[in-house]
């Protein structure tokens, strides 16, 4: 079983972000790691290759300036090789765009699943793969927190507000994951090396047929016209518990009439 | 071109239109002329009165999709509707999984784009403001659309309250699912209701969280029993849903749920952005961390340094003690 996994190249969610002013995008600089959020995806992946006793996980990632710091964690992780495309022409592309570009290199690798996050870390539209799903002409099972893959099948727990759905889907397929689905592994220092040399198909736009009008800040269909501050909470009390803090507590229920 | 007439997507769920579309209809009555509805499902039809009392005029119902995943067909016949000439202005859509499902889907079925994540909506003349908190709502960015109409908002629960204009009941009209191809093969087999006891999460007076700091899955019933001494609901960061503690369903933040309670009560919880964003609307916030540093401070009204595995116990002796 052929496995595709979109894995997103993000900069460090830890370190502090910032929006370009002109343009009111996120500033991409300096070097992008594997979003945690696709780091799931991966492991589910290899997982899922494993059992299907065959078959390798390719990765799918649009990311700017042939940056493949993530994708090289996610190779060092298992996975076989990795489609990348980078190209000028992509940035400030919207989610629709983003799914053309992910759909179009998706197609290459010809596979029997595809795999996404849920949402991104850092710009979390939460569409993407669903639109790329339709855009391949794929049925599409969102918010997975347990997948297996048997006899051309895929079967899902989907989340839902009461709970979760038993969901069956013939492949090919795209599958969304939410965090915690599988506990991804850490790569080895053998797979480390082994990463090194695993090939990245590195394309640009032209390559996969995309028009470049059609992506990018020109073709993106909407835009942020301003960025505030928000209005902030106006500062609590904060007390150090010596032992009788619960008190304070119990008195600010009681001004709120809740006991 | 000024906004005439905008669709809001109805969701049901034990057959009444859920809050969030409520909101939605109210919402759009402020903005357009015109509010239509957009349901599906065995029960549609009977939320006509419903909806109608929220200003829609005419509800859109999509019929029943029997066993599959409602994203491509109901998707498919909205994109039907518009290709007969029927073209709303905007388009409003709840952020629920199969909201975001119809969104993402209709988004490549119109080649139109969409913008999610929105907080809040404002007409300016010809054109639609979108609200969205960025890095946890410590910042709001506006967005708007270039592209050509219908745009496509995914919202928010309790970004704007609902409440009903006393209109009757929509005029109900078919929007048939089209023949579907491969797209719509997803099919539901069995369904699972979590059992919940006490007020739902998102519609509480009192939300009492806990989070990794309670150290582990057993000692989230202190949670559980200082939330039914307050007659609220239990809630939970992701970081303890992903350790399996607790059922995804206590989830409160960006992939959880929105709350917006009169109290919420943070336990052993940092205040990672992600989990502001679903909590940050609460009238009234106490958070209890030993990290005087944590960013839940920031929005807490009242804050304790301490252990929750102190504070909290005797929190639930004193609530005991006065009956
Ligand atoms: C704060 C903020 C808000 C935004 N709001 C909107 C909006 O409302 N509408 C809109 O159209 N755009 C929006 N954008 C732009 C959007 O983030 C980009 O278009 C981005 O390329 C794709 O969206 P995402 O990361 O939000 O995707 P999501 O839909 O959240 O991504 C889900 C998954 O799809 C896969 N995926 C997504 N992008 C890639 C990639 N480049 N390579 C490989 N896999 C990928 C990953 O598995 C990812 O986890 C916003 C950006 C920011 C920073
Ligand atoms: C795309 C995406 C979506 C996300 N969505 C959500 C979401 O919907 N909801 C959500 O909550 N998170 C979400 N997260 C995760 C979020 O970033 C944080 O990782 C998570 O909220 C942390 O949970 P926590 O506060 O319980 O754990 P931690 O961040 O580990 O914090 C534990 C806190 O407990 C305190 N503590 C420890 N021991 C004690 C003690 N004995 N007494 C008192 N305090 C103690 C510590 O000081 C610390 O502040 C999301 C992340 C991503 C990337």
């Amino acid at each position: 079983m052929n496995v595709v996994v979109c894995v997103k190249q993000i900069p460090d969610p830890a370190a502090p972000q910032a929006l370009d002013p002109d343009t009111k995008t996120l500033v991409r600089e300096g070097k992008l790691i594997l979003d945690d959020s696709d780091a799931y995806g991966v492991e589910m992946g290899l997982q899922l290759a494993e059992q299907a006793g065959g078959g390798e996980v390719t990765l799918v990632s649009m990311a700017p300036g042939g940056e493949t710091s993530g994708l090289r964690t996610a190779l060092a992780m298992g996975a076989a090789k990795a489609i990348l495309v980078s190209d000028d022409a992509l940035k400030g592309s919207d989610a629709l765009a983003t799914a053309k570009v992910l759909a179009k290199a998706v197609e290459r690798a010809q596979p029997d699943l595809v795999i996404a996050a849920t949402e991104s870390t850092d710009g979390y539209t939460g569409t993407t793969p669903v639109q790329m799903a339709e855009l391949l002409g794929m049925p599409s099972v969102t918010f997975a927190k347990k997948v297996a893959v048997s006899d051309g099948t895929v079967r899902v727990e989907r989340q839902t507000e009461a709970g979760y759905d038993d969901v069956e889907c013939p492949l090919p397929a795209v599958v969304t994951v939410t965090a915690g689905v599988v506990e991804p592994r850490y790569p080895s220092f053998k797979g480390i090396m082994a990463a090194k040399s695993k090939p990245v198909d590195q394309l640009t736009v032209a390559d996969l047929g995309i028009d470049a009008g059609q992506v990018g800040l020109g073709g993106a269909g909407q835009e942020v016209t301003q960025v505030a501050d928000a209005e902030a909470r106006a500062g609590g009390e904060i007390v150090v518990d010596e032992g009788d803090a619960h008190e304070q507590v119990v008195r600010f229920l009681e001004q709120l009439k809740l006991v | 071109m000024s906004i005439e007439k905008i669709w809001v997507v109805v969701e049901i769920a034990d057959g009444n239109p859920i809050s969030s579309s409520l909101e939605l209809l109210t919402q759009a009555r402020a903005m357009a002329g015109t509010v239509e509805a957009l349901s599906w499902g065995p029960d549609a039809a009977k939320a006509a009165g419903e909806v109608g009392s929220f200003g829609a005029t005419t509800l859109y119902d999509v019929g029943d999709i029997g066993d599959a995943l409602p994203g491509v067909p109901v998707a498919a016949a909205v994109k039907a509707l518009v290709e007969a000439g029927n073209r709303p202005d905007v388009i409003l859509i709840p952020t629920t999984y199969d909201g975001r499902d119809i969104a993402g889907r209709l988004s490549a079925m119109l080649d139109l784009p969409v913008i999610t994540n929105v907080v809040g909506l404002s007409e300016e003349g010809d054109e639609v403001r979108s609200e969205h908190g960025l890095f946890g709502g410590a910042k709001v960015a506006v967005a708007r659309f270039t592209a050509q109409r219908p745009w496509i908002f995914v919202v928010r629960a309790k970004s704007f309250a609902a409440e009903a204009s006393g209109g009757g009941a929509a005029d109900v009209m078919p929007a048939p699912v089209p023949e579907l191809g491969a797209t719509n093969a997803a099919k539901i087999d069995a369904r699972h209701v979590e059992e919940q006891s006490g007020p739902k999460l998102d519609e509480a007076d009192v939300v009492v969280s806990g989070g990794r700091g309670l150290g582990s899955a057993e000692n989230y019933a202190m949670i559980e029993e200082l939330a039914k001494l307050l007659k609220g609901a239990a809630g939970a960061s992701r970081a303890i849903v992903d350790a399996g503690w607790v059922p995804y369903s206590h989830q409160v933040g960006q992939t959880g749920k929105t709350v917006k309670p009169t109290l919420y009560i943070a336990c052993g919880i940092s205040g990672a952005t992600q989990h502001l964003v679903g909590m940050k609307g609460s009238k009234n916030i106490v958070a209890i961390n030993k990290d005087q540093d944590a960013p839940i401070f920031s929005v807490a009204d009242l804050g304790i340094v301490g252990d929750v595995h102190k504070v909290v116990p005797k929190l639930i002796e004193a609530l005991k003690a006065r009956g």
